[in-house]
């Protein structure tokens, strides 16, 4: 295996948790993954060391807070990729990323008429900002289809950019854990005049990512699904992108001055980062990027498609056509996050009795209705990997699958 | 907490063989849709009221086996009943569901989910049968699952008293 996930299990102190006699098993890591040691020292070393509010005393615990806070963003710059610092603000999460995006850009370039191109795969958080801007501002949404195989069918591309002023799609999808080819449409985008945001939510914590390379304006990610906090996530935008965007929300520290009839917004970054920011959770970012740059960022993709394999076929072996696995046949073509159907079974009643095996799987529509209705499904359980899963946790997920078809039938 | 707790013998039958699965000609029939937006599951409730009865009830609609059982119970339970009779079954369906809510509310007391409980919040109901949905109160996230369907009926049933 490319990582040694005995020795990363010992890092998760939550994976220390037993159910009666079985180890707890988390195949939910899509959803949100645990976190290290290390991150959590972080955290508790920052608040019992250095908490002050950032960019406004000019004591020395203030200092260092506002240091460690800011040398987070260069780790999150770097971290994917970013040409400048600046560019990398920070939010609560992608959906806040997005909204940002979709109110401070949309609001100020997009009017009655216009179009935006989502995709049918994308999760919620792609889709409602939109649909809000469509029914204040009358634009209008098209959807890139997804064909059968989990791929999005790009054969009908040029025609459905026509006129359209930016173009939203996942990195890697949460249900189908399909990769769309991010470069292809965002130069397609570029070359019918529309700007193109990528959302990176499952993406970054399993892939090394270069906003540059995946040539798009806009990139989101978040700390909570890559081993950090909840609390705090990344939007990207070029700068000048930035520059010429309108403030999102108004408050303290995204202002250079204010005055009764008015203000002036700070400079980037501050400018889209209204009021006091999620300090703790920078630093807990900052602690999470450096585990998986410890790691090897190509080593966890490396074991997360040796371990997509491995589930593929051990569960395609033992379970055969009882069970439907969603998306891309090839752990290669896909990200570790296995949507399925098993024997009929409703995924709530799966994931109650995988529960009972300390098995976590998640049960639902995984925020991406729209693909739930083109799967011809309400919902699908779906079991997700990361650095600390091994083949042990895909055996108990398959031994417990056969457990769920005995309760039932 | 014990799977069998969640999953009695009864609820499996309901889910399994599920009645009064279908649908009525609506209109003249009354059309409910119930949604669960947190796992997706749709419940319709089909509903025929002649003057003050529930002459007919069927149920369409996807989603797991407590839901799809709950549905089924209850549509054995309310067909025929009079429209007081529906509503005081569902006061006492939807009181014994509560009983997790009162014990987070702090009150040890009303911890375990006894029939005496159930009396004094509907007195005059039997419930039946669907006292065995009694041991989804320890499981919260699946409470919402068992009260959709009655929801939707509540839903129906005020409906219909408007119009």
């Amino acid at each position: 295996m490319a990582l040694d996930t005995a020795m990363v299990k010992k890092d998760f102190p939550i994976l220390h948790q037993h159910t009666g006699e079985r180890p707890l098993v988390f195949l939910d890591s899509a959803a949100s993954s645990q976190k290290p040691q290390s991150v959590l020292d972080a955290m508790q070393n920052y608040y019992e060391t250095t908490h002050a509010n950032v960019h406004r005393g000019v004591y020395a615990i203030a200092e260092r807070a506002t240091a460690m806070f800011e040398e987070a963003r260069n780790k999150a710059a770097r971290f994917i990729g970013a040409p400048a610092t600046r560019e990398v603000l920070f939010t609560k999460n992608v959906t806040e990323g997005i909204n940002l995006v979709a109110n401070a850009w949309g609001r100020a370039n997009l009017r009655a008429g216009d179009s935006v191109l989502l995709t049918e795969i994308e999760h919620h958080a792609n889709l409602v900002p939109w649909l809000m801007l469509k029914e204040q501002l009358g634009i209008e949404l098209r959807y890139i289809p997804v064909g059968d195989d989990g791929q999005l069918d790009l054969s009908d591309l040029d025609r459905l950019l026509d006129g359209v002023k930016l173009v939203g799609v996942t990195a890697l999808s949460n249900v189908l854990g399909t990769i769309p080819p991010v470069r292809r449409i965002a130069d397609a985008a570029h070359a019918a005049g529309a700007l193109c945001l990528a959302d990176g939510a499952q993406y970054s914590p399993h892939m090394t990512t270069d906003v540059v390379e995946l040539g798009v304006d806009f990139f989101g990610f978040t700390a909570h699904k890559m081993l950090g906090p909840t609390g705090i996530g990344v939007m990207w935008g070029r700068e000048e992108l930035l520059e010429s965007m309108p403030p999102f929300l108004g408050g303290g520290e995204m202002i250079r001055d204010v005055r009764p009839d008015g203000f002036t917004p700070n400079e980037l970054p501050w400018k889209f980062e209204a009021g006091t920011p999620p300090i703790a959770e920078a630093v807990g970012l900052g602690a999470a990027i450096d585990y998986l740059e410890a790691l090897g960022m190509e080593q966890v993709r490396r074991h997360e498609v040796e371990l997509t394999t491995y589930a593929l076929t051990t569960l395609a072996e033992r379970h055969g056509d009882d069970l439907t696995i969603y998306g891309p046949a090839e752990a290669s073509q896909r990200g570790g996050v296995l949507s399925f159907a098993y024997k009929g079974i409703h995924p709530h009643d799966i994931s109650q009795v995988l529960d009972q095996a300390g098995v976590c799987v998640r049960a639902g529509h995984h925020c991406a209705k729209p693909l739930m209705r083109r799967l011809g499904v309400g919902a699908t359980a779906r079991a997700s990997f990361y650095v600390y899963n091994d083949e042990a946790d895909v055996d108990a997920l398959s031994e417990a699958l056969t457990n769920t078809s005995d309760f039932f039938f | 907490m014990a799977l069998e707790d969640l999953y009695r013998e009864i609820i499996l039958d309901h889910y399994r063989s599920p009645r009064n699965r279908g649908e009525l000609q609506s209109p003249p029939a009354r059309r409910v849709e119930g949604y669960n937006p947190l796992c997706g599951d749709e419940v319709v409730v089909f509903l025929d009221v002649d003057g003050d009865k529930v002459t007919d009830l069927k149920i369409a609609g996807q989603g797991c086996s407590i839901s799809q059982s709950s549905a089924s119970m209850m549509s054995a339970a309310v067909k025929g009943k009079t429209l007081a009779e529906a509503r005081a079954l569902i006061r006492a369906f939807k009181g014994m569901m509560s009983i997790h809510e009162h014990r987070l509310d702090g009150d040890p007391e009303n911890g375990e989910a006894g029939e005496g409980e159930i009396a004094a919040t509907e007195p005059e109901v039997k419930l039946g049968d669907l006292e065995a949905l009694q041991g989804v109160v320890k499981f919260p996230v699946r409470i919402k699952c068992a009260t959709l369907s009655w929801n939707t009926l509540q839903q129906g049933l005020d409906e219909a008293a408007t119009t």
